[in-house]
């Protein structure tokens, strides 16, 4: 819990304005994680009616709790329709269905790249993460994006390790120098604060205090200089509902996936 | 024709040493018996392809069985990353492997190319991806009519495919529903491949036309595994072992602790043990 803001946590907080960046009308390829829990409390609140789809290939699912991978039955039995692997990278990501692909980072620079692949040298990695799953072309494919993470140092770095997905590059126009066509990311969503990229430069740049994060917090738990907007706003906190929505479908969520053990056990 | 056959036969068929093999399964469906038949028979210079590598990549990483692994997402889904995989990329433990990583796109239209009969895929991928700097078999082609520069990547052509599925019928046509994942283009761009299915029932007159049948004539071997995907799930007859996958983390964490988990969970068993570790995730038909 915050110290200064009884009520609710920053992680709390991240999630809960990470969903309200999301609208009614959109269309979103959903990351596992923070983004999931974010999508899903946006479509129990503001946007009841938004197309929420995991790369397994489920268009429009509505699951009462959330997945732990990014394939649980779950997902598929509330669905739309469920396409193969390929249709959902073909059809639908490339195809340009996709308004906000919603992604989380290990590593993450202030233009928006993000690394999940390696920690040190790829060929000799200190350490070997997951990989980029659908991410590479989630991050070129979908018309914006969306990233959330919890900030630290090791995580909000100057230089990442590893081009997993390609946010802004070096910044400026460098994404259409490439080709690409899409506007990557808008949004940085933390649990201290929401970042939009400056229109020229593209670096991230704090636009939106947490209530009772202070500008110090921020650049403690980053690892480049943080720059501020000049009209630096502060984010509603949680309403009582917002608050509710996302605990319940956590706890919901924590009794499903421990019930599968429990049984085992008994 | 399709065989039905035990499935220590249909492995000892359809497998051999140095083989480049796919288990597939995206998340659901993943053919965790036939996995574990290949661990128990020992076979070894395997190349093993999947988009999702996750626990049964894992276990035949950390018994030395893998030569090279070809993949998209090296993770235990939801969970975190594959400890037994990182200890070969990292320390060559037990053995050092070769590694061609990609993104899911890439493997998703690969595994099309191959059931195309294509020598490769083309696609708008890895833009501004360090992937394509690192993995040479990710090149470019311009399209002949628009010049767009675009990915390609060669086919995926596996030795053979395992693949989990619902049922089969007598004729041996077997039916896969649900996250059907990149089971039918892995069956169709394998030169062999084997399918376990939780039964197998008289026809399948009365299925929608639409449901993703693979005919039998596309299948070398069925073996019927009940339960034969967990901790993995199928899709209208049990769930996903959630707990399952979380226990694997800390399993596979320890070098002794994970031997001892295979001696007495895969090797001292059989095929017929995975019918029971699902009695409790079985749905309410």
């Amino acid at each position: 819990m915050s110290e200064r803001e009884p009520g609710f946590t920053p992680n709390e907080m991240m999630t809960i304005a990470a969903s309200r960046a999301l609208k009614n009308e959109d269309v979103c390829f959903v990351g596992i994680g923070a983004p999931s829990a974010a999508c899903n409390v946006a479509r129990l609140t503001h946007a009841p009616d938004i197309t929420l789809i995991y790369e397994s290939g489920t268009i429009g699912t509505a699951p009462q709790v959330l997945p732990l991978s990014i394939g649980d039955g779950e997902l598929c039995d509330t669905a739309v329709t469920t396409v193969s692997v390929p249709e959902m990278f073909r059809y639908w990501l490339q195809g340009g269905r996709i308004s906000i692909g919603f992604l989380g980072a290990a590593q993450l620079d202030k233009f928006g790249n993000i690394n999940t692949t390696v920690i040190g040298d790829y060929l000799h990695p200190k350490t070997r993460l997951p990989g980029g799953g659908g991410a590479p072309e989630i991050a070129t494919s979908s018309k914006e994006i969306y990233i959330t993470m919890a900030q630290s140092k090791r995580g909000m770095v100057e230089t990442i390790d590893f081009y997993t997905s390609f946010g802004h590059g070096e910044g400026g126009d460098h994404r259409k120098r490439l080709g690409i066509e899409t506007s990557g990311p808008t949004l940085l969503i933390t649990d201290l604060a929401i970042w939009k990229p400056d229109l020229d430069t593209k670096e991230f740049t704090v636009v939106s205090l947490h209530p009772g994060v202070s500008r110090a917090e921020v650049q403690a738990t980053c690892g480049w200089t943080v720059k501020f907007t000049d009209a630096l706003e502060e984010t509603p906190a949680p309403t009582a509902l917002e608050l509710k929505t996302l605990r319940d479908l956590q706890a919901r969520t924590k009794a499903a996936h421990a019930g599968t053990g429990k049984e085992k056990a008994a | 024709m399709v065989k039905f056959l035990p499935l220590s036969e249909a492995v000892a068929g359809n497998l051999n040493d140095g083989d480049t093999v796919a288990f597939e399964g995206f998340t659901h469906l993943i053919p965790t018996a036939a996995a574990h038949e290949a661990i128990r028979q020992g076979f070894g210079e395997l190349t093993l392809i999947r988009m999702t590598p996750d626990l049964v990549y894992d276990q035949m990483i950390g018994m030395g069985m893998a030569r090279k692994i070809v993949f998209s997402y090296l993770g235990n889904p939801g969970v975190g990353l594959l400890r037994r995989a990182r200890d070969a990329i990292e320390n060559g433990f037990p053995r050092p492997i070769e590694v061609e990583e990609h993104s899911h796109a890439g493997m998703a239209n690969a595994y099309e190319a191959g059931a195309a009969g294509l020598p490769c895929a083309m696609f708008r991928g890895y833009r501004g991806a360090g992937l394509a700097a690192v993995n040479p078999n990710i090149k470019t082609v311009s399209c002949p009519f628009t010049g767009e520069v675009l990915a390609a990547v060669p086919a995926i052509r596996p030795d053979v495919t395992f693949i989990h599925a619902q049922k089969a019928d007598r004729k041996g046509n077997v039916l896969v529903e649900g996250i059907i994942g990149i089971q039918k283009e892995a069956v169709l761009a394998a030169k062999r491949a084997v399918v376990t299915v939780e039964e197998v029932v008289d026809s399948f007159d009365e299925l929608h036309p639409n449901l993703t049948v693979l005919p039998s004539w596309t299948i070398s071997a069925i073996s019927v595994v009940p339960g034969g995907s967990h901790p993995s799930y199928t899709h209208g007859y049990y769930i996903r072992d959630n707990a399952a996958y979380l226990e694997w983390d800390e399993i596979s964490a320890d070098r002794e602790k994970f031997q001892a988990w295979m001696q007495a969970n895969v090797i001292e068993k059989t095929a017929a043990d995975f019918a029971a570790r699902v009695e409790h995730l079985r749905t309410a038909a």
